[in-house]
């Protein structure tokens, strides 16, 4: 490796794009392309399409490899961009062709499809690539970039067109919001109500083909797919609405897109796909852990804060119980759940044994009327059997809502039954 | 019309005629193929043979008054979006393709909101409402649409009480705007009390009209009482004979017949 080491000069110069001409191009290109996959993944992921968009790029090789052949077998320069662009295109489409008719002519599911088309269209790209490669143009060796993507061997020109289809993808994603949410929420109601559900279908499989094959010398085609996905899959923990989710996953996208390429830019061994997929894999797992409401922490702060009250419920009961003549069996709760409860003022601790407070008190007592109501309901409308009522009773008088609370009296006082004339229970409790 | 799945008929020789300004109820045991016929009607699946008109048109002309509730459980609910984006879809046909959606459309969306009691939930995400909810907002889409006829695919599968009221309601309002309103219906006890027309179904018509004419035990236990062994066995044989398992017996049961009649409303 000749990375050598660089300088924070050199790296605030790339940041800030004031690294040269050509660096600038490509990472404002790669910005650009970062940002429109990241408004068309989105779609794509909520059309669960996010799949085939694999399979298409890797359809896309022999395509690159085949307008090389013929382009060179004709006298043309075998290494002009856009038509590699299009022969990428041609096959990437034809992929996705070929699992429409697999699904349609056959029985195999989905995933085989995929798995099936993907697999063989890159084995042809592969052995034309081989050809290219023997053959006696030496122009050819640079084909292998599309696979891995390599931002540094990308001209000028190349990241204007690139930057320039990214701009105009985004642009037609973004005006076509509206069908493309109805399409992909329900596509069966926008197809009554006479949307053209190919049509729109098409257009949005063409804006993953122009990211795909724009996206190509930059992110190659292993890793194409990972911006189409990752950015709004990160970009859906924050947020519940669509257009937030497109803004949220075209800045993700953005802004791997322009760190891959200004970290390659730096060290020009690093190929800027795999850095600028990283980056992306970063932010996403950030996302999970983090995200408000979504997240891997926010959720499980919710089950402890539930277990939590679950437990001090269970001991506000057993004490509220007590007072009221049920035999003392078993303890009422570890140390520590009841120095907490005793924290929240619920409970004193007297003579080594915990007493109720009056605020206590009143919380028992609630618990212990929705038991009984539950237990009653069950008993009497669902036909339960009284000795088999304690699991369910024990899960749900915890989270019975006020406005079930009424309903439960409303559905018992309809039986005759009032609580406070409640028979003693099993656990002999009678309210005050 | 005779619609079938992949070769296999599971509806036979349909011929019906709705009658305009009612509550048409779409009743049938599982299997009969009620949503099937919805499906066909509004051109979600293609028919074997027959013919559907909605007012002398055929459906792509006639698309515009005609309204549609999808069953609940044909989409994902915890896509992002929130309750007035859902009912704002039923305006897009009048938007029109590409164009933002409006304010008076937004109000419209609104308006049907209410409409089903669900005004104060608007900007809840979908995936936040209850099943009974997010039914009701299927039904404000609908409504949304502004149509002369609505197509509803079991409203009533596992709603609460509150919706089975809200969505009676809107039924019955409907009717007194003179509109039709065709309902697949699985809860044969409030059949009477919903709806004025019921269509017994169970792979053909077992019988049709007016609820009191028509929804008679006899018939009931004709459209319950199991299906029609040889019409079930036939459309075995028409799937057999189209993968090419079983040849003699399944060819010589002819092609779906292509009998049809015109469904005029």
């Amino acid at each position: 490796m000749n990375d050598l080491p660089v300088s924070f000069n050199e790296i605030l110069e790339t940041l800030t794009l004031r690294g040269g001409v050509n660096t600038n191009a490509v990472i404002i290109g790669t910005t650009l392309l970062g940002i429109a996959a990241g408004v068309i993944g989105s779609f794509a992921l909520l059309r669960k399409r996010s799949l085939t968009a694999d399979a298409l790029s890797h359809a896309t090789l022999p395509g690159i490899a085949g307008a090389f052949l013929i382009a060179t077998a004709l006298g043309y320069s075998g290494r002009s961009m856009p038509l590699l662009m299009l022969g990428a295109a041609i096959t990437g489409v034809l992929g996705v062709a070929c699992i429409h008719l697999i699904l349609h002519h056959s029985r195999l599911k989905e995933d085989a499809a995929i798995g099936l088309v993907l697999s063989v269209f890159f084995g042809i790209g592969i052995v034309l690539l081989s050809l290219v490669q023997n053959s006696k143009n030496g122009g050819g060796a640079g084909l292998n970039h599309y696979i891995y993507g390599q931002t540094a061997a990308m001209t000028h020109k190349d990241a204007q067109l690139m930057g320039a289809i990214g701009v105009v993808a985004s642009l037609i994603a973004i005006v076509m919001l509206k069908e493309f949410m109805v399409v992909c929420f329900n596509e069966t109601f926008a197809r009554a109500t006479g949307l053209r559900v190919w049509l729109i279908d098409s257009i949005m499989l063409g804006l993953v083909v122009l990211i795909t094959v724009s996206g190509l010398q930059a992110v190659g085609i292993i890793l194409i797919v990972a911006m189409l996905i990752i950015p709004p899959a990160a970009a859906r923990f924050w947020t519940d609405r669509l257009w937030r989710l497109v803004l949220i996953s075209a800045f993700i996208g953005g802004l791997s897109g322009y760190a891959g390429a200004s970290i390659s830019a730096l060290m020009p061994r690093k190929p800027a796909g795999a850095v600028i997929v990283l980056v992306a894999g970063a932010v996403f797992l950030v996302s999970m852990l983090i995200a408000p409401t979504r997240g891997i922490i926010a959720d499980s702060m919710r089950r402890l804060r539930l277990r939590a009250r679950i437990a001090i419920d269970h001991v506000l009961e057993e004490l509220y119980e007590r007072e009221h003549g049920a035999t003392a069996g078993h303890p009422i709760g570890s140390p520590v759940l009841l120095r907490l409860i005793a924290l929240r003022g619920w409970i004193t601790k007297s003579d080594r044994a915990y007493t109720l407070t009056p605020a206590g008190r009143t919380q028992g007592q609630r618990i212990h009327r929705n038991h009984l109501l539950w237990e009653q309901y069950l008993v009497s409308y669902a036909d339960i059997a009284p000795t088999h009522v304690d699991w369910s009773v024990d899960q749900v008088e915890h989270v019975l809502t006020d406005e079930l609370i009424s309903e439960l009296e409303a559905a018992l006082s309809k039986r005759g039954i009032t609580v406070d004339q409640l028979p003693g229970t099993r656990k002999n409790g009678t309210p005050a | 019309m005779t619609v079938s799945y992949s070769r296999k008929p599971v509806l036979w020789d349909v011929d019906y005629d709705a009658p305009s300004e009612s509550l048409v109820a779409i009743v049938g045991p599982n299997g009969a193929g009620k949503s099937t016929l919805i499906k066909a009607c509004l051109g979600l699946i293609p028919m074997a043979a027959g013919t559907v008109e909605f007012w002398g048109q055929s459906y792509k002309q006639a698309r515009a008054r005609i309204g549609y509730v999808p069953q609940r459980e044909s989409v994902d609910w915890d896509f992002p979006v929130s309750a007035l984006d859902v009912v704002c879809m039923g305006r897009y046909r009048k938007i029109g393709w590409c164009r933002p959606v409006t304010k008076s459309h937004k109000l419209a969306a609104m308006e049907a909101l209410d409409r089903v009691g669900m005004a104060d939930y608007a900007k809840r995400q979908i995936s936040q409402l209850s099943g009974g909810q997010q039914q009701r907002i299927f039904l404000a889409r609908a409504l949304a649409q502004e149509a002369d006829l609505y197509f509803m695919d079991e409203p009533f599968a596992g709603v609460d009480a509150a919706t089975e009221r809200a969505i009676i309601g809107v039924l019955q309002e409907l009717r007194a705007d003179g509109k039709t309103v065709i309902v697949v219906h699985h809860d044969l006890q409030t059949v009477p009390q919903y709806f004025d027309h019921v269509m017994l179904l169970n792979m053909r018509i077992v019988a049709s009209g007016p609820v009191h004419e028509a929804f008679t035990n006899e018939h009931l236990h004709k459209a319950y009482g199991g299906r029609l062994t040889l019409l079930a066995e036939a459309s075995e044989a028409v799937a057999r004979a189209a993968k090419g398992g079983i040849k003699a017996p399944a060819k010589t049961k002819t092609k779906t017949k292509t009998k049809a009649k015109p469904k005029a409303k």
